[in-house]
């Protein structure tokens, strides 16, 4: 057996009100892809920060390459050889690459990032790491900003490298890029602990896997001897059903149309450009593709958030384009927007969120008064329906996790069954459990009639929850099809610009086997 | 092996209740320390400082008479600036709002002296209000029309309000009995406020205001616009998204923040001076220092009645130690300056706690 590299052990971690790390034992080796796997607030993130000096454990100890250590700071964690990627990137903005990597370090005065040019093409060249060392960080997409941080930790003589949910902010290509990395370094007998929440990325990557429930360490596992179902179950604490019950229904009349919509980007260029689609009663059309080719700037202009160039948008046959937000809400289309913090007001509590769109009916008011007994029977009944967990009606939202934040937000959305649901990454950031309940309840959703337009990155879910399924690239279909037509692969081909099939007709095909096993 | 103690800074999900009602009171204590450093520089025993401040501004029946009498401006701003910025809508420009209120009722007081006194104030109240919003509705519709900076229009509009006032008084308005005073003449009794037996506490002023800060209260806490200006100034994305329209909110806001401070004016021309002066002369900064009022309140309408009264006692104050102590003028700015930052310095560290801990280090091989 290699060398213990990494070794934490019984370490205590309190906040106040929560043990985030109660007694865990953890190790790391030599040459190992080590992942560290949990759902939000199992006490990962604070694990690894005490390894990087961020925190202080309250008990326990950590001992590297053999020797006890203490890490009061990351400077200190830095000298032992420990690097760490933040899930949000710690760069200036403005500064050059070059710069970014050597900020901080003694060096040059004057011109700090001269003698450090080579240095980091030599690391670029080595792992594959592709970046412009005089690229400014504006300039750079999430993919080449993660680069820089691996360079800099590297840079820094890390052989132990932290990475926080990595792929979070890349696509499906940039995170196989990464994975190639990661694997290298790995090769060459550096040590790589990667936490993340998504078990795909677990199977895939990792030599061995650690799983912390609720800040306590479940296992310990050497992946090639497990599987996705026993690594979930250890994740929840309970068994967890990887598929969903989808019902076979006849479709309805159409609700939403889209037809030639053409709109811009922040930028002022185009960024959907003459795309046409229905979604009738009871139906769900996923909208799949990598982020970026025009899906948010879609759902903006279907809900008013964004100008139309061109086309038009109708529901029940009333035009809706170009209305303003509150023209569209009463249209009876709802949105659950992709960038949580757009639909929430964190400082405000659970029971004041919850009427954020029905404030101004008439239920919640009198005269020109909110009316408070009336918005807080309105948010008993809510939490009690929508399962939210929240130590009271009047707790400021921010407080709760973020599974119960999306809660709300659902609940808010769905409770005064609207005609449209228009719902962007609705589970993204969230753990298994909460990703659970939220399918079925838009699958409940449907049932009842609902038209749901899905927009999501993770394939998986579109195609586990969708009747149809339209693929975007650059700001296009490239084809709108039944997803029980369809396979991963042939998505694949298609979010990649590749394959393109002639549009649906106007009545969609139905017939979607009622059980489907999305689990690989 | 070394003992090292370390400092931790972990940000707090909520401050208590206590921390929140006890850090503008610490903050106070502290900036007050922080001057007392100051006036030991200049040589005088900031404990006799302090207490000659105190004296000056509650010891005596004229100085509590006085420290009431400068509140009421204080108290009208403060109250509409603290609507200002529940809706994060800087207003920097209360002064100016203040100094049209005052003209726009100078204007009429000039023009119908012979009206029923009743009917006059009533009018001159209004035409105030209406002055003071329309001159605080053009940065409202500057920021939300065409995104412009509403921190700087507001208080470049208090300088295009203080130069008209300067024309006016200096120009077409100034009085032909004022033997060559800025000024203009002296409003008809029908355009003087009553005021307070032999005190210059023209309280139909302070009930106006004190009515005004409850009205505020309710609005904010209890209606249906309160909550729209509240979900705009804690996220404005959501507010859009909600459907709310920036433009109304923002509108309503100002209206009602830029005519309370019109109001203020109104008060100190009808109930103080009975007559236009040199802006200086009408407003030492009201608007201004009613942007402390309205931060030490923690933006709370009716916790605005109480800091306008503390800083209202402080310029009472203030005089009193330029007359015994020899200190100058700007000392008050001073003391207003240190209170706002400190304010604000205080507000932002309650949302954190600090730990002092001791640990053991290793030597690392």
């Amino acid at each position: 057996m290699a060398d213990n590299v990494v070794t934490m052990r019984s370490i205590v971690k309190r906040f106040p009100g929560v043990l985030a790390n109660d007694h865990v034992d953890f190790e790391a080796r030599a040459g190992e892809i080590h992942a560290l796997l949990g759902e939000n607030g199992a006490g990962k993130t604070t694990l690894m920060n005490i390894l990087y000096g961020i925190y202080q454990p309250d008990e326990g100890e950590i001992i590297i390459r053999g020797s006890p250590v203490t890490i009061p700071s990351p400077r200190e964690a830095i000298k032992l050889g420990i690097g760490m990627v933040h899930q949000h990137f710690r760069l200036v903005e403005t500064h050059t690459v070059a710069e970014n990597i050597v900020l901080g370090l003694p060096g040059n005065f004057f011109n700090p990032a001269r003698a450090a040019r080579s240095k980091i093409r030599e690391f670029s060249e080595r792992y594959n790491l592709t970046v412009d060392p005089d690229a400014r960080i504006w300039q750079l997409s999430a993919g080449e900003q993660q680069r820089v941080e691996v360079i800099k930790a590297l840079y820094r003589g890390a052989d132990i490298l932290i990475l926080d949910e990595p792929t979070s902010m890349l696509t499906p290509g940039e995170a196989e890029e990464l994975f190639a990395v990661l694997r290298r370094m790995a090769s060459e007998g550096k040590t790589i602990i990667f936490i993340t929440h998504k078990l795909d990325e677990v199977m895939s990557i990792s030599d061995r896997v650690t799983v912390l429930r609720q800040g306590r360490v479940e296992a310990t596992l050497e992946t090639a001897h497990t599987s996705k179902r026993e690594l979930a179950r250890l994740m929840v604490g309970r068994e967890v059903l990887f598929r969903v019950e989808r019902k076979d229904m006849p479709p309805g009349e159409e609700v939403l149309r889209i037809e030639d919509l053409h709109v811009l980007n922040d930028k002022g260029l185009p960024a959907v450009k003459g795309v046409s689609l229905s979604v009738a009663r009871g139906e769900i059309v996923g909208i799949a593709g990598v982020a970026g080719n025009g899906q948010r700037e879609l759902v903006e202009a279907l809900v008013g958030l964004r100008r139309a160039e061109g086309g038009r948008v109708s529901v029940n046959g009333r035009e809706i384009t170009n209305q303003p937000p509150k023209v569209v809400i009463e249209h009876g289309v709802c949105y659950v927007p992709g960038e949580r913090l757009t639909g929430l007001v964190p400082e405000m509590s659970v029971a004041e969120n919850l009427i954020l769109k029905g404030y101004r009916h008439q239920r919640f008011c009198r005269g020109p008064f909110l009316d408070a007994r009336a918005i807080y029977e309105h948010a008993d009944a809510l939490i009690e329906q929508y399962c939210i967990m929240t130590p009271s009606r009047d707790t400021p939202l921010k407080l709760l996790s973020g599974g119960n934040i999306q809660r709300v937000v659902l609940a808010r959305e769905t409770c005064e069954s609207p005609d449209v649901l228009i719902a962007a990454h609705p589970t993204s950031g969230l753990d298994v459990g909460a990703i659970e309940y939220i399918w079925q309840l838009l699958l409940a959703e449907r049932e009842r009639g609902m038209a749901i337009l899905l927009v999501s990155e993770d394939l998986e879910e579109v195609l586990a929850l969708s009747d149809r399924i339209a693929v975007m690239f650059e700001g296009e279909f490239m084809g709108v099809v039944p997803a029980h037509e369809v396979d991963l692969e042939e998505i694949g081909l298609m979010m990649a610009g590749a394959h393109r099939r002639p549009l649906d007709s106007s009545s969609p095909e139905r017939g979607t086997p009622p059980v489907r096993e999305v689990s690989a | 092996m070394r003992r090292i103690v370390s400092i931790e800074v972990e940000k707090r999900l909520a401050p208590p209740r206590w921390l929140q009602i006890l850090a503008p009171v610490l903050s106070l204590l502290l900036a007050l320390s922080a001057i007392g450093i100051i006036f030991l520089l200049v040589g005088v025993d900031p404990f006799f400082a302090y207490s000659e401040i105190f004296q000056g501004a509650f010891g005596s029946v004229y100085g509590l008479s006085e420290t009431v009498v400068k509140s009421i401006p204080l108290m009208l701003c403060g109250v509409g600036l603290t609507l200002a910025f529940r809706a994060r809508f800087w207003n920097i420009g209360a002064e100016g709002q203040l100094l049209i209120g005052a003209t726009c009722a100078t204007a009429l007081a000039l023009a119908y002296p012979e009206w029923p006194k009743a009917v006059l104030l009533s009018a001159m109240f209004l035409v105030g209000f209406v002055g003071g919003a329309l001159w605080g509705l053009i940065p409202a519709i500057l920021k939300a029309r065409w995104r412009v900076d509403e921190t700087i229009t507001s208080l470049m509009m208090v300088y295009i309000a203080s130069n008209l006032v300067k024309y006016l008084v200096y120009g077409p308005w100034k009085g032909p009995e004022e033997r060559g005073f800025p000024y203009t003449s002296k409003f008809s009794p029908s355009a003087q406020l009553p005021r307070l037996a032999w005190t210059r506490i023209h309280y139909p002023t302070l009930l106006l205001a004190l009515a005004l800060a409850v009205v505020v209260y309710v609005l904010i806490r209890y209606t249906k616009w309160g909550y729209q200006i509240r979900v705009t100034g804690e996220n404005p994305a959501a507010a859009r998204y909600a459907g709310m329209s920036y433009l109304k909110t923002v509108i309503l806001v100002m209206i009602l923040s830029g005519g309370l401070a019109g109001v203020a004016g109104v008060g100190e021309v009808a109930g103080i001076h009975y007559r236009l002066r040199y802006p200086e002369g009408i407003s030492p900064g009201y608007g201004f220092t009613a942007i402390i009022v309205a931060w030490l309140a923690r933006l709370n309408p009716l916790g605005a009645v109480v800091t306008s009264l503390l800083l209202g006692g402080l310029l009472v104050g203030g005089d009193a130690i330029q007359v015994s102590l020899g200190l100058p003028s700007a000392t008050v700015y001073v003391f207003n300056g240190a209170i706002l930052l400190f304010v604000l310095a205080g507000d932002l560290i309650a949302r954190y706690r600090i730990r002092l801990k001791s640990m053991e280090l290793k030597e690392v091989s």
